[in-house]
């Protein structure tokens, strides 16, 4: 069935011709949600035209495809995702393809969120109609160019390969490019149909491999230009507290530091190279005015959620009289988890490059947020948005640090070259980014759960306690509903553990602390998914039944979980005997439209944790790179695996204890597993893949670490708990 | 200060202490090395000196006076570095990219050393060198690549 597209309806479409020469598309699809109706409104002048390119798509008289990204690639492979869903509408010549980061501009506002962003794992499945319809468009106007020049119907044409045929006469794209772009555009395009498709649903090799290793691709770490210093902030090393007093004269004296100037986040330096900001900094005396503010304290903290973990909190999902049941239950389980404060510690430490005129601003970056950056840029220059510049540059990982609703990274450089009256680009060093706060937020939860006699789960009390990520940012308004950041309590409040229950009911506690906190890939499910699979294992040992046989009792309603857990179950051969030693653990997971099983193979010598094998299934719905989905999962393994094994950020007098990857550690080659991973064949709704991969992982390792040794590990990091 | 950097004689106006990695990217602008941690904790930065492989966030440019500096810039004109590059884009081994220069010299220098490496080999050598994104297992396919093909 081919999909008819009624793009007038939906879409106010542009194509024109460009400076250059060529063909432009152009489109502007109205917001399926004013997600940021709050920034919206504060900022003036969003609806004047822009002075950028605002296009998808642009078609070079010399045969080049451009593509712009409306998202950022970070890793997870849009760079070649996007432009394989417009090759296959245009039968492009993939050779031809390049690729570009969008600016920030309103054309590029997520289709679902309303604000441009990467992130929740939705970039490809939120793309997957616009750039097909920006591919299908523009094929069609090629069409039309050759019609016309060759005065035969559209009809007795066809494409192939970046040409438009009539029998033996053929013109190239680039030959139609500029006919193309003074017709008028058509209001209806036919999207290809599955069997159609020669790129999507075919693994395919990245588009930006070739320049990532040989040292040319740009990631904002390696903005240069004539007159750009280097900016390095002494921050407060206890958050929310502020400057005392600040000693320059050594800083001064220091050779390439030009000067130094006070921002609202600290002090900042100003230099010429990064290695006289370093030693500028490191050579400041400050005092900071710590008296009388909140100084976290690890052990105290845990000690205080987990008094509340045993208080009533604000209702997040209820059903039925849960304590009635929990009274009247067989066998009863309660258990406490408790999971650390985490870092993202992307390989490219935070940097911005600013750049401030008469005329506006221009920032080169890595962000995932490029309009809540542009915003906030703004609002500290009190220009208008469009006078704001991004310039978006490869990231050197993101993992949700360099989405934040509160533009830290981005405000503070703009910060500096306001005050330094000149372009500065800031780089934070290890230590600033591991220091600097924006952790997952540490959680406690605490559940009791009542099974009737032959060991089913009749009743589920749910008690988490933790920072709402949500809370005090411009995303309030539609994230918190009745006090409850839906954050906090994805993966529990709607797991279908839960909610099949007739009498169940998940409380939360949102603290207050000066800790800033954000979303760490799979935000929430990266602590709920530990809790609720360890949980499902506990109550499979207390029934004393197989952990996949247990699993597939519970969700035998839930097809798309029960695929990937007999699809992974079968390829790890669950039923089979392992070699000697070696213990199998398993979890599933549903996150942002997908379900993954992980199961993983363990061994435990002298207290020491060896993951030698993790079998993953996903059903992600349509894997338009199959790929790049296995990479995702590979990535998501490693990074999930190496937080659950070794990373914790904690508190000690109100300070970071954690500086550097030497006690901030994360997952080295030695220690990753042989990954293999399995797709499912799924016609559901596409989902994510850039985080599902992840929440399932640590639960499957510590399952697996019980099997071996009988010790129900219930917190992270593993780290030296076996000893 | 004179450095030989990828062949070259440069001339760079820079103190002794300053270590190399900012010499290279701030003074000489070549940005394909990467600063990841500056303690020799990530291997983001690795280079050649001598054609061993360094951390070039700890070594001063004290240290590299009268000797070769290579990076990555030069590998593609290096014979194990086309190799393990070419290895590298048939395995498909980059995510975000950002720690994969350093990965490149790591792995260059390594089957220099030792043109037939095992796992155990590769994860001796190799895990000096973090990435994020997990590419781990990728990059060691793409070395075993690159060894059958160098052999």
């Amino acid at each position: 069935m081919s999909t008819n597209i009624n793009l007038s309806r939906r879409t106010f479409i542009k194509a024109t011709a460009f400076v250059a020469g060529g063909l432009v598309i152009a489109f502007s699809i109205p917001y399926a949600k004013r997600f940021m109706q709050k920034e919206q409104a504060a900022a003036p002048g969003q609806d004047k035209p822009l002075p950028v390119p605002n296009a998808f798509l642009r078609i070079g008289t010399d045969d080049s495809i451009t593509v712009m990204l409306a998202h950022s690639e970070m890793g997870q492979g849009v760079w070649t995702t996007l432009p394989m869903l417009i090759a296959d509408e245009l039968d492009a010549d993939w050779s031809k393809i390049k690729v570009e980061h969008a600016p920030a501009a309103p054309d590029y506002i997520h289709t679902a969120y309303g604000i441009q962003i990467t992130g929740g794992s939705s970039t490809t499945w939120s793309e997957f109609d616009r750039y097909r319809q920006a591919g299908a468009l523009t094929r069609a106007l090629l069409i039309q160019a050759a019609a016309n020049t060759w005065g035969v119907a559209v009809d007795s044409l066809r494409t192939e390969n970046g040409f438009v045929r009539n029998g033996e006469q053929t013109l190239s794209y680039g030959q139609l490019a500029e006919k193309a772009a003074g017709l008028e555009t058509p209001t209806h395009v036919t999207l290809k149909t599955p069997d159609q498709w020669k790129f999507i649903g075919k693994p395919t090799r990245r588009l930006d491999s070739a320049e990532k290793i040989n040292g040319t691709a740009k990631f904002g770490q390696d903005i240069q230009f004539e007159g750009l210093k280097i900016g390095m902030v002494a921050r407060s090393p206890v958050f929310g507290t502020t400057l005392a007093s600040v000693d320059d004269s050594a800083t001064l004296k220091v050779s390439g530091v030009i000067k130094v100037v006070k921002v609202p986040t600290g002090v900042a330096v100003i230099a010429d190279h990064y290695w006289a900001a370093k030693q500028g900094r490191d050579a400041l005396k400050l005092t900071w005015q710590t008296e009388g503010k909140e100084k976290p304290d690890s052990a105290a903290l845990l000690k205080q959620y987990s008094a509340l973990a045993q208080q009533p909190g604000l209702s997040a999902a209820k059903a039925g009289d849960t304590a009635q049941a929990l009274k009247q239950a067989a066998h009863t389980v309660t258990a406490e988890y408790v999971l650390p404060y985490l870092s993202h510690a992307p390989m490219e430490p935070l940097n911005c490059a600013v750049k401030i005129t008469e005329d506006g601003c221009e920032i080169w970056t890595g962000t995932q947020m490029q309009t809540t950056d542009q915003g906030a840029a703004a609002k500290i220059l009190g220009m208008p948005p469009e006078k704001v510049m991004i310039h978006t540059q490869f990231l050197g990982g993101g993992f949700g640090r360099r989405a934040n609703p509160r533009a830290d990274f981005v405000s503070e450089a703009v910060e500096v070259a306001k005050a330094a009256g000149m372009p500065v680009k800031t780089v934070w060093s290890r230590e600033d980014d591991i220091k600097g706060g924006f952790y997952r937020p540490m959680f406690v939860h605490r559940a009791s759960i009542g099974m009737d006699a032959d060991g089913k789960p009749q009743a589920w009390q749910h008690t988490l306690v933790g920072q709402s990520i949500i809370l005090g940012t411009p995303f309030e308004k539609v994230m918190i509903k009745d006090g409850i950041d839906a954050t906090s309590v994805e993966g529990v409040a709607d797991s279908p553990y839960v909610k099949d229950l007739p009498n169940h009911q998940v409380e939360l506690h949102t603290m207050p602390s000066a800790v800033p906190v954000l979303w760490w890939r799979s935000v929430g499910h990266s602590h709920s998914a530990f809790v609720m699979e360890s949980l499902i294992d506990e109550l499979a040992h207390t029934a004393k039944q197989d952990p996949v046989a247990y699993r597939r009792q519970l969700l035998k309603n839930h097809p798309r979980h029960l695929a990937t857990l007999n699809l992974a179950a079968e390829k790890a051969g669950w039923d089979k005997p392992l070699p000697e030693g070696i213990f199998r653990g398993i979890a599933v997971h549903e996150s942002f439209g997908s379900v993954v099983t992980q199961i993983a193979e363990v061994s435990v010598k002298e207290g020491q944790v060896k993951v030698h094998r993790m079998v993953t299934a996903i059903d992600c719905g349509l894997a338009v790179n199959p790929d790049g989905v296995k990479a995702q999962m590979e990535s998501s393994i490693a990074f999930g695996l190496g937080a659950a094994l070794s990373s914790e950020i904690s508190f000690k007098d109100g300070e970071v204890v954690q500086s550097n990857f030497h006690d901030y550690q994360v997952l080295r080659m030695k220690d990753m597993p042989k990954v293999e991973v399995y797709i499912v064949q799924s016609s559901e709704k596409m989902g994510g893949v850039g985080e599902p991969g992840l929440p399932p992982v640590a639960p499957a390792v510590t399952n697996a670490i019980f099997a071996a040794t009988g010790k129900r590990l219930r917190s992270l990091p593993i780290a030296n708990q076996l000893a | 200060m004179k450095l030989n950097i990828n062949g070259q004689d440069t001339e760079l106006n820079v103190s002794d202490d300053m270590p190399i990695l900012w010499a290279i990217r701030d003074i000489a602008g070549l940005t394909g090395t990467k600063f990841g941690c500056g303690m020799a904790q990530c291997g983001a930065c690795t280079i050649h000196l001598d054609g061993q492989a360094i951390r070039s966030c700890v070594t001063p440019v004290s240290a590299a006076v009268g000797k070769k500096i290579t990076t990555i810039e030069a590998m593609q004109d290096d014979k194990v570095g086309q190799v393990v590059q070419a290895a590298w884009q048939e395995i498909d081994v980059v995510q975000c990219g950002y720690c994969q220069s350093g990965q490149i010299m790591s792995a260059t220098s390594l089957l220099r050393q030792n043109p037939k490496p095992t796992d155990a080999d590769i994860d001796n050598a190799m895990s000096g060198n973090i990435c994020r994104c997990g590419t781990y297992q990728r990059i060691k396919a793409a070395i075993h690549e690159a060894a059958e093909k160098l052999a």
